[in-house]
């Protein structure tokens, strides 16, 4: 199928600004969902608030726009309920891991079968500017005008120590990549988790005076290498991209018909 | 004789009811004096097949039950103050978006952390009034187990009817009392089935178009529509506007399709009101100390009646002023600072002939206290 027969395209234009990473990440998702040949009526799409979250209207799937950093308590009732659906949680990384970060580590720990996207752009962007969990110590925000003197989550790592069974790490520079590691985390029978580093020109880039998002997206091309990259020995600043943790562990809806036969032998 | 009879407490008595309904998935949080019902869930559930869930905290639960209930599961969830305070973002959320739950909050006594084991009536207004923005909302209560029964059986049934969330205010000592249940044969009470949508696949289905009868039929997340779910404003597809036409539709039908049917919803029962010179009006645990007063003073000639309100929400304010039209005063027993004597109130002719009789310190209200209190008001002294 092409691309824009999996999205809603009545609710277009989109509400992103010119430069936002969050369209490179839909249009990956997509064509990973086309990739995998999936029946959009088998997906759910459960987004919280935000830039980021807007994501969930454009895409013609069954779609959720939920509550600020809840989308993954709602993603866990609606697979649990129905474990036959597909589940795809896209968050912003305030809206993953300030908010929602509790439920982010209660999620990764059940190991409950859904992909959780971090579209981390760094920044709160629908509220104007504000730093985030992830902006990182000496960034600067509206709500840091002396610079951020708050230290970041390293997603991948807070994610592999709450369990997730699935991580990966990627930017909106690599869009193949992209769309790959979002086949592979879909594909995932566990809690995937992919973070994404996207970017936002109107508020990140402009007040860390990094540039428009063309500007960005050669920082991530330049400042990111591939997993055991012999570079990183040698300049340790640089991010590692790919998939850092794949497992197989007993996933929580087959653990739950599990228990389900249990309590019908003990009845 | 082959009823099925059974002595257990008020929290065992909403599980046996929801089972009864129909309940499907279940998620939780423990709270003190509600953890019954979650426990009584994770045996029981699982052995028909349904979900039980115990999330991280009750923000996730409510969120959880919303979700499964998309997919076409009966859900519902526990908790006690604390816990409902947290529920409230995911409550409006549930109202605006109109998913059928339940929600049970077994009362004891605030604010903040109070008095997780004893008895309290606090939480009124709280579930009318707790989550932001405009909105109405369905509560119900009951004095004892059978009541307990039926409430839950139609928490389940206005969720369906209304698509909304609803209330069901039980307290600690309804709760953990145990007393007789009859569990009702199945079919003794009616059922109501969600209302799913006649359009055919392919063709546009509108989620938050109602019927000419206001009813707005759903579609299962899975099935053939697929459409958008929000908590903001939304058209009837379920997508974000603020079209100040749309948004005006939307506030004026999520109250409306509560207020206008609020003679419906209105569930009560009365005792000797019809002859009564002193009206009491009560609910939950208070009812069953005014009951006995009611019926002792009844037996020695005095004509005391009582209206229990199995509705608190939305209030039934006819009924109250109706029964409190021919009496000389009127005196409401509940254990807060008189949030249901407000409502009281505001729905009678005379609100100067209207009183409070409560406690305020984790104790059970008594037959004495009310007595007490209605002999100050009758001038007989203390």
């Amino acid at each position: 199928m092409a691309v824009k027969d999996y999205i809603r395209e009545r609710f277009f234009p989109h509400m992103w600004c010119a430069g936002c990473g969050h369209g490179i990440i839909l249009n990956a998702l997509l064509r990973a969902v086309d990739n995998l040949g999936l029946n959009k009526q088998d997906i759910v799409m459960v987004s919280g608030i935000g830039c980021s979250a807007r994501i969930s209207g454009y895409v013609d799937f069954h779609s959720m726009h939920t509550l600020h950093g809840r989308a993954l308590a709602f993603a866990t009732g609606v697979k649990m309920s129905k474990p036959e659906l597909n589940v795809i949680v896209p968050m912003g990384d305030g809206d993953a891991l300030a908010i929602g970060g509790n439920h982010f580590i209660h999620a990764a720990r059940r190991n409950i079968e859904m992909t959780a996207i971090v579209m981390n752009n760094r920044i709160y962007g629908m509220t104007g500017g504000q730093f985030s969990p992830l902006s990182g110590y000496g960034s600067m925000g509206t709500t840091a005008p002396y610079g951020n003197i708050d230290h970041d989550f390293d997603v991948v790592d807070l994610a592999v120590a709450a369990g997730a069974t699935f991580v990966a790490r990627t930017t909106t520079y690599h869009v193949h990549e992209l769309s790959d590691l979002i086949q592979q985390a879909i594909v995932h029978k566990g809690f995937s988790v992919l973070e994404v580093l996207s970017q936002c020109p109107t508020h990140f880039g402009r007040r860390n005076k990094i540039g428009d998002a063309v500007d960005i997206l050669k920082m991530y091309k330049k400042r990111t290498v591939r997993i055991g990259s012999d570079k990183k020995q040698t300049d340790p600043d640089l991010i590692e991209r790919g998939v850092f943790v794949k497992k197989d562990l007993p996933e929580y809806c087959r653990e739950y018909d599990q228990l389900i036969l249990k309590s019908r032998k003990k009845k | 004789m082959n009823k099925n009879i059974k002595f257990i407490q008020g929290n065992d008595v909403c599980v046996e009811a929801a089972l009864y309904a129909g309940i499907e998935f279940f998620a939780g949080y423990p709270i003190t004096p509600s953890t019954e019902i979650a426990e009584q869930m994770a045996s029981r559930l699982p052995q028909l097949g349904g979900k039980f869930l115990q999330m991280e905290d009750e923000i996730s639960s409510l969120c959880a039950i919303i979700g499964a209930s998309l997919t076409g599961h009966k859900a519902m969830t526990a908790t006690s103050g604390p816990g409902f305070s947290l529920m409230q973002e995911a409550l409006g959320y549930a109202v605006m978006a109109e998913i059928p739950c339940v929600i049970v909050n077994v009362m004891r006594g605030g604010p903040s952390t109070g008095l997780p084991t004893h008895a309290g009536q606090g939480d009124v207004n709280q579930a009318r009034y707790g989550t932001h923005g405009d909105h109405s909302i369905i509560a119900l209560t009951a004095s004892n187990h059978q009541d307990i029964f039926r409430m839950t059986v139609e928490a389940f049934n206005f969720a369906e009817t209304y698509r909304t969330p609803v209330i069901l205010l039980l307290d600690e000592v309804t709760g953990h009392l145990r007393e007789r249940i009859e569990i009702p044969e199945p079919g003794n009470i009616t059922l109501v089935k969600r209302l799913r949508t006649a359009v055919k696949s392919g063709i546009d289905y509108r989620p938050y178009l109602p019927r000419e009868d206001g009813r707005l039929p759903m579609s299962d997340f899975g099935d053939e529509h697929r459409y958008n779910v929000t908590g903001l404003y939304h058209d009837m597809w379920g997508f974000p506007s603020d079209n100040p036409k749309i948004v005006y539709g939307l506030i004026r039908h999520l109250v409306d399709k509560i207020e206008n049917n609020s003679h419906q919803i209105a569930r009560f029962r009365k005792y000797h009101v019809k002859d009564a010179d002193v009206l009491l009006i009560s609910y939950g645990a208070s009812a069953r100390s005014a009951l006995h007063l009611v019926e002792n003073r009844r037996s020695r000639g005095e004509k005391l009646g009582l209206l229990e309100l199995q509705t608190l929400w939305p209030f039934p304010c006819e009924i109250v002023r109706e029964v409190c039209k021919n009496v000389k005063f009127t005196v409401v027993v509940e254990m807060n600072m008189g949030q249901v004597l407000q409502q009281v109130k505001l729905a009678v002719d005379m609100p100067e002939k209207i009183f409070l009789a409560n406690r305020i310190d984790g104790e059970l209200i008594t037959p004495t206290d009310i007595r007490n209190i209605l002999r100050v008001i009758q001038g007989k002294g203390v």
